[in-house]
């Protein structure tokens, strides 16, 4: 079945990048509509439709937008995270680089309705072609008088940036972002109090996605119910995967939320089935961070259960047999990937990140890295196996923000599910450095 | 990192054209009154385009133009992975290794260059024109094996792209001098 497209629908249609054709094709009705509605009829629509952040955390976005405090006369911001570093993720990019005006309108309508008068994009530094897209879309859209003073004729007053970050994957964290974006180092800050408190300059602040602010306009141009009539409940609506690793068709795909992983994988529509005729080993739903999954859990939860792409069937069983759909970064390893090898590029990118300021994930995270590499070059010892899982255990929920718990969950869940493939490297170093652990497709049964 | 010394003559009193100072001002003005040091990491990548690498010269540079203390600059420089605080070769290749780019031969592609420029991981070839750099996830993982060289994504490479693109960074930097 051909699946429901809202945020690509138009993506390919000629010139949608430039602001004539992204207005023919109904571009900004949503700020028509949205300036004549109240803040809170607004905060209201967002609510109704379900719409959950799409950066990683799938916190409802409504009630996000509800907590921010309105203190008399101090200035409200609302940041758009475009940092997109997760490894596996890269739909953002495709969004912003194609339809970059989407996420114009977007920051219009939610600036709109959370009161803010100033509003920035902070993109990551690497993306800096796409800094200039989004800044000759933005300078169309004030000068048709979507931006700047007065909007429409409506009172309402909005200038909106493009603030590059310089390559730090912390930046994504939203402290570590608005830290960044006031010039300075991307630590981490204390929680509480939260962004929604005191954010940006001490100001009360919002911080999304990408994806989930150029979200808003289709849920105010359709409203609120419609838009939670599109999914699997509690999953409404569609989300950007970026698919990658050993498909046939990587690349940047809207589904519509709970179609099966298995129509996800296999269909042409999407990734196309694993590249090359080979068999499919592991699975990383939702960018690096969350638990992989071994063959005989991806297409079925423990349970027997068809999976789904919905943050509930993916979470199925937990982090025994379960996953997250995180921020959409879908990899797929095929038969000839080693998952210890693939476990120690990850605890290498997580010690490269880690801002430092904790040392459970500052030097947790580099142990990690060292244990995996010596197992990975044939002089691992057996007790290296529980030391990483005690290490792991030790990062989790001991840090200021939750980049220790993404570096710990990908090494847990590797030897959770692929333990004999780590004993294999320990016990027989020189077959390892050789070829592919041969015993990948027997799995232990787990319990659902 | 050596702050205090001066570590390269060639930056001493090295300043941004006049259209380069425009470009500094409106990015200032982005920002709330007094709030203008989020311009930093927008006009050290300014500098680090227009002077190769951020010297202490271009740092202090940098914060003379934003007004604070040479040692904010130096804070925030050395925490970004994109600054270059060592001299770099004409052309920085910044190839992704992370796992998903690993899946699609991208450690063998850097194997490839590393013979073919025969330099190690943080070189730079004899000639000075490429340097090697490692990087971690550029959000490109579905066109990979990639590199990022300059402001420039290269995706889907394999050795002959390497091939040529090197063999028309060579002629451009030849016909040049
Ligand atoms: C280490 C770390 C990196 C993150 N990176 C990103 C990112 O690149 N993009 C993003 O939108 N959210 C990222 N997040 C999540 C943000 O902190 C925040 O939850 C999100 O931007 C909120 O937006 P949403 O509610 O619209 O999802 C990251 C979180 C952590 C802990
Ligand atoms: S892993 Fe290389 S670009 Fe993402």
């Amino acid at each position: 079945m051909a699946g429901k497209k809202i945020l690509l629908a138009n993506d390919h249609v000629e010139g949608i990048r430039y602001y004539d054709a992204y207005r023919k094709h109904g571009g900004y009705t949503s700020v028509e509509k949205a300036l004549k509605m109240t803040s809170d009829d607004i905060v209201e629509e967002v609510k109704k439709s379900g719409l959950r952040g799409r950066g990683g955390a799938g916190f409802p976005t409504g009630m996000k937008w509800s907590f921010l405090a309105k203190p008399e006369g101090v200035p409200r911001y609302l940041l758009c995270n475009a940092d997109e570093s997760e490894p596996g993720t890269f739909k953002d990019r495709y969004l912003m680089e194609y339809m970059p005006h989407s996420l114009v309108e977007g920051m219009i309508v939610s600036s709109f309705a959370l009161g803010a008068n100033t509003s920035y994009i902070y993109i990551r530094g690497e993306y800096m072609w796409i800094v200039s897209i989004l800044e000759e879309a933005i300078a169309e859209a004030y000068k048709n008088g979507w931006l700047g003073k007065n909007i429409q004729g409506s009172g309402y007053d909005l200038d909106l940036y493009v603030t590059p970050g310089a390559g730090a994957y912390i930046c994504g964290e939203e402290t570590a972002l608005i830290e960044s974006l006031e010039g300075k180092r991307g630590n981490p800050r204390m929680k509480p109090p939260f962004p929604a408190i005191k954010g940006l300059w001490g100001c009360p602040t919002v911080v999304n996605n990408v994806e989930t602010i150029a979200t808003v306009p289709h849920i105010i141009n359709m409203g609120g119910d419609a838009y939670a009539g599109i999914g699997v409940g509690r999953s409404t609506g569609t989300k950007l995967i970026s698919a990658c690793g050993n498909i046939r068709k990587p690349g940047v795909y809207e589904i519509e939320m709970g179609i099966s992983v298995e129509e996800f994988i296999y269909s042409d529509e999407y990734c196309g089935g694993i590249a090359d005729g080979k068999k499919l080993k592991a699975m990383i739903a939702g960018g690096s961070s969350v638990p992989i999954l071994p063959h005989n859990l991806i297409t079925k939860t423990a349970a027997g259960e068809p999976r789904l792409m919905t943050y509930e069937s993916l979470a199925d069983g937990g982090f025994i047999s379960g996953t997250m759909l995180g921020s959409g970064g879908f990899i797929i390893y095929d038969e000839d990937q080693c998952i210890v090898h693939n476990t120690y590029t990850l605890a290498r990118f997580y010690h490269h990140e880690s801002c430092g300021q904790c040392s459970p994930c500052r030097e947790g995270t580099g142990w990690m890295e060292k244990v995996l590499h010596r197992i990975e070059n044939g002089h691992g010892k057996m007790s290296d196996i529980d030391l990483l899982v005690d290490v792991a255990k030790k990062i989790e929920g001991n840090t200021i923000c939750p980049l220790g718990d993404a570096a710990a969950w990908p090494v847990a869940a590797a030897i959770r599910h692929f333990r004999d493939e780590f004993e294999w490297h320990i016990q027989e170093p020189e077959a390892a450095q050789r070829g592919n652990y041969p015993h990948w497709e027997n799995r232990p049964e787990v319990v659902a | 990192m050596e702050s205090s010394i001066k570590n390269n003559p060639a930056h001493v009193g090295c300043t941004f054209s006049a259209d380069r100072l425009t470009e500094v001002d409106r990015l200032m003005k982005q920002y709330p009154e007094g709030k203008h040091k989020s311009a930093i990491l927008r006009i050290l990548h300014m500098g680090q385009k227009d002077f190769g690498w951020l010297s202490v010269e271009v740092m202090d540079y940098v914060a003379s133009l934003l007004n604070i203390q040479p040692i904010e600059v130096y804070e925030v420089a050395t925490f970004y992975s994109m600054y270059h605080l060592k001299p770099v070769g004409k052309y920085v290749f910044e190839f992704c290794q992370t796992g998903p780019c690993c899946t699609r031969g991208a450690e063998k592609t850097i194997d490839y260059i590393k013979n073919k420029l025969n330099i190690e991981v943080g070189g730079t070839s004899a000639d000075g024109l490429f340097t090697l750099k490692t990087v971690e996830c550029l959000g490109a993982c579905g066109y990979a094996p990639m590199m990022q060289v300059g402001d420039v994504f290269f995706e889907h490479l394999n050795e002959e792209k390497i091939d040529t693109l090197i063999e028309n960074w060579r002629k451009e930097a030849a016909s040049k001098n």
